[in-house]
């Protein structure tokens, strides 16, 4: 009776050069002999978006020597000089909002609603947030006169690009830190795009440097000797490596990792939004999030309430071209990204669980993967054990308060948590106990730059954003 | 409604504690994560053959209103007149769904409505406080049913209800949905003195307990009059309600609507919560005024491409 016409928004906003180049030192250059070129795709075509520099171990070396040269006169700046340019690219990043947001949806494959209207909102929000602190370090608590620690090196995922890099520049800087950063070789786009507004913002020469390139370079620059400080988000398996590398050095160490979040729905919660609730945390931005409210916990009373309530609402989501503005999910990153999704969701059906995705068309280029729940899961099923990094959620279940505990504490990891009901005394007691770095309540999958993020267990150590943030990068 | 489906109805007339108990048993609403899931479904765009598939289908929902101490028979009779034929210049143009007068204009427009096939509704039940006692709301509904209205749109007491006498908020519905006859029965919420979307759900399902055919938000004389999260609220009551019952009740939001734009993220909101069934004159209307010349006027640009001034347009 009413179906939505497609509403696309104009990729003509961006202008994606054929090639691009190294960012150090505050100028484009081409990798040296050591390194090479890769292509980066549009995940929802295949198509080529660019070929872009790989880092090899040269690269490094220069870019690390322009960040350590950077650093002095970067840090003598008084904080409030250093806030000025943050507030600087703070403010073009939103006057150049609608240009990264299409080209974020177009290397990464998520819905342009969701790189529009969370992703460059808060990249710009943590941007404000950090440059606010830089001339009031004194008074953040970590002592009358903290120290920047040198220079980052920081690693980031290709699940939230640019606000990953947001998360890791804005504290840093505003520290007093330089940075080398190395996007995801999925996701190199928005990183070097944000290396022209540092430009734009006249930032000094080698206070931030971007290097793309895939696991090795990033490797390389985890292990370079004259770096003082190592941030990684991603995946558990390289985290482990990292903190074996960089263990026995001076390195300071901040980690970001997997998980595999436990959503508590209670039988008294406000079951319409607790269903948002379960969609958001487990299918917004295809459940690329390491904070995903994977693990569905139903309190069994309620149970074919919700779930009768969940799959009606699943059925409404509009799979599909990450531009078009009325698309609620994308496409999977990358084909290695959708083979390891499909591998799990098979282990999943093979090992009992019952498989369910609602009726919907998938486009035939590109990577897709259709929503899918998994009922009838136990805490002996892999699926609901091992992070799948996809829109892939299994319903478990529970009696008591209690059991909802044990349950959702019982995985390696502890990244974050979600608990739905209507009684104020059960949210507390059940925060008090869950362990896990974020615990929200009646909501899903929030997030603000005043307030900490990150992990216990396996899910990494540190924290970012808020406060909090600032301390990784202060001695 | 089949006999299956009625037994399963809660039996709630018999006690106040029983009624009371019931509507304090329904899941709660979450006001922020209510009010962010409508907000997210305003930001659907829709375009081209949409927009026009969606502009014709919210005129066809419109109930023309015109609830003014200062109507007159002429008035009644242009607006009347407009609601059959929307658009002189273009007569691919749908007719509204109602015409929306005080019970003293029923039978005037009556008249001009004869044969059209435009429902005629009335505001009856001392509109708009509901401050009066019962027999005058009887008198009036049956008047206005009488003068040949077969909508009638009834205020609750919100007092009663706000001091949790649901069982007087309920008898009352019962008697007015008698009073109507054959006519379809209407009842405003008037979410905006409800204060909650707590608030809000139960005085839906009150309303349907008690036999509205459907729940309209607003009487458009208090402040805070149809908004997007409460239309959502309703929206699930009505659901569930007929997941429950098997009785399907139409939605009315009213007050405050005046663009397509607006009336657009209604539909849509329709479309995505409760889904086709209430996609369609029957079970769903726009409560508005001047809702209806903005369509016409966005209609008219989807169609030569320009956009004509209000002069093209018919005043009432």
């Amino acid at each position: 009776m009413f179906e939505y016409a497609p509403a696309p928004e104009s990729r003509s906003v961006v202008d994606i050069a054929p090639s691009y180049g190294l960012f150090i030192n505050g100028e484009f250059v081409p990798a040296s002999s050591s390194g090479g070129v890769f292509k980066t795709v549009n995940p929802a075509s295949e198509e080529v978006l660019a070929e872009v520099a790989s880092a090899g171990a040269e690269d490094v070396d220069l870019a690390v020597a322009a960040a350590r040269r950077a650093f002095g006169p970067w840090s003598a700046l008084p904080g409030a000089e250093r806030a000025k340019y943050l507030f600087r690219i703070a403010r073009i990043i939103q006057e150049r909002s609608r240009e990264l947001a299409v080209l974020e949806s177009l290397d990464n494959g998520k819905p342009i609603k969701e790189s529009r209207d969370v992703d460059l909102p808060l990249v710009a929000a943590y941007f404000f947030y950090y440059a606010g602190w830089a001339d009031k370090l004194a008074y953040a608590g970590f002592g009358a006169n903290p120290q920047p620690l040198g220079v980052a090196a920081q690693v980031i995922p290709w699940n939230f690009p640019l606000m990953m890099l947001a998360w890791k520049i804005a504290p840093a800087l505003a520290a007093g830190n330089t940075v080398v950063l190395k996007p995801a070789e999925t996701t190199p786009l928005s990183a070097l795009f944000f290396a022209d507004i540092c430009r734009q913002a006249d930032l000094p020469p080698g206070v931030v440097n971007i290097i793309t390139g895939a696991g090795e370079t990033g490797r390389t620059l985890v292990e370079h000797p004259d770096v003082n400080k190592v941030a990684f988000t991603g995946s558990t398996e390289v985290g482990r490596q990292i903190a074996r590398s960089v263990a026995g050095t001076r390195k300071r160490l901040t980690l970001e990792l997997g998980g595999k979040a436990a959503n508590i729905v209670f039988d008294d919660a406000p079951i319409d939004q607790a269903v948002e609730g379960i969609v958001n945390g487990i299918f917004f931005n295809q459940g690329h999030v390491c904070c995903a409210g994977s693990r569905l916990l139903v309190q069994e009373s309620a149970y074919d309430e919700v779930l009768t309530a969940l799959k009606r609402r699943m059925a409404t989501l509009r799979v599909g071209d990450p531009l078009d503005k009325n698309t609620d999910i994308g496409a999977i990153n990358s084909a290695a990204q959708l083979a390891r999704i499909r591998e799990l969701s098979d282990i999943g059906a093979s090992e009992g669980a019952e498989r369910w995705s609602p009726p919907c068309e998938l486009p035939s280029q590109g990577f897709w993967f259709a929503p899918t729940i998994f009922t009838g899961v136990t805490q002996a099923h892999r699926i609901a054990r091992e992070e799948i990094f996809g829109p892939v959620l299994s319903v478990l279940t529970f009696r008591t308060p209690d059991e909802a505990i044990e349950k959702a504490n019982n995985t390696p990891y502890g990244l974050s948590a979600g608990v739905w009901t209507e009684k104020g005394s059960l949210i507390l007691a059940m925060a008090d106990k869950l362990r896990a770095g974020v615990v929200w309540a009646n909501t899903f999958n929030k997030f603000d730059p005043t307030s900490p993020f990150g992990g216990y267990k396996e899910s990494g150590y540190g924290r970012e954003g808020g406060r909090h943030g600032l301390e990784a990068y202060l001695a | 409604m089949t006999a299956t489906a009625t037994s399963r109805l809660p039996d709630v007339s018999g006690s106040a504690f029983n009624l009371r108990s019931f509507l304090h048993g329904l899941p709660g609403v979450d006001k922020v994560g209510v009010e962010a899931r409508a907000a997210s479904l305003g930001t659907r765009s829709v375009k081209t053959t949409a927009k026009a598939a969606a502009i014709d289908l919210a005129i066809r929902m419109v109930d023309l209103t015109t609830l003014e101490g200062s109507d007159t028979p002429g008035k009644v009779r242009a607006l009347s007149a407009k609601a059959v034929r929307p658009d002189p210049s273009d007569p691919t143009c749908p007719s509204v769904a109602a015409i929306c007068v005080y019970p003293a204009m029923v039978p005037v427009a009556a008249e001009v409505l004869a044969g059209t096939g435009v429902h005629l509704a009335s505001v009856a039940t001392a509109f708009p406080s509901g401050q009066a006692p019962l027999d005058v709301k009887l008198a009036d509904t049956r008047d206005a049913v009488a003068g040949g209205a077969d909508e009638i749109d009834m205020v609750i007491s919100r007092g009663a209800f706000l001091s949790g006498r649901y069982d007087h908020v309920y008898d009352e519905i019962v008697a007015v949905k008698e009073a109507c006859g054959s006519a379809h029965l209407k009842v405003i919420l008037e979410t905006g003195e409800l204060g909650t979307y707590d608030n809000v759900r139960r005085a839906s399902w009150l309303a349907m307990l008690a036999g509205a055919d459907f729940i309209k938000t607003s009487t458009g004389k208090v402040p805070v009059a149809a908004t997007l999260p409460v239309t959502l609220v309703m929206l699930e009551a009505v659901r569930d309600f007929r997941a429950q019952t098997g009785r399907q009740v139409g939605v009315k939001p009213a007050g405050g609507i005046r663009t397509t734009k607006d009336a657009i993220k209604y539909l849509v909101l329709i479309n995505e919560t409760v889904g086709d069934d209430w996609l369609d004159p029957d079970w769903f209307r726009f409560g508005a005024s001047s809702l209806l010349n903005d369509l016409l006027m966005q209609r008219t640009k989807l169609t030569t491409g320009h956009y004509a001034g209000p002069d093209y347009f018919t005043l009432d």
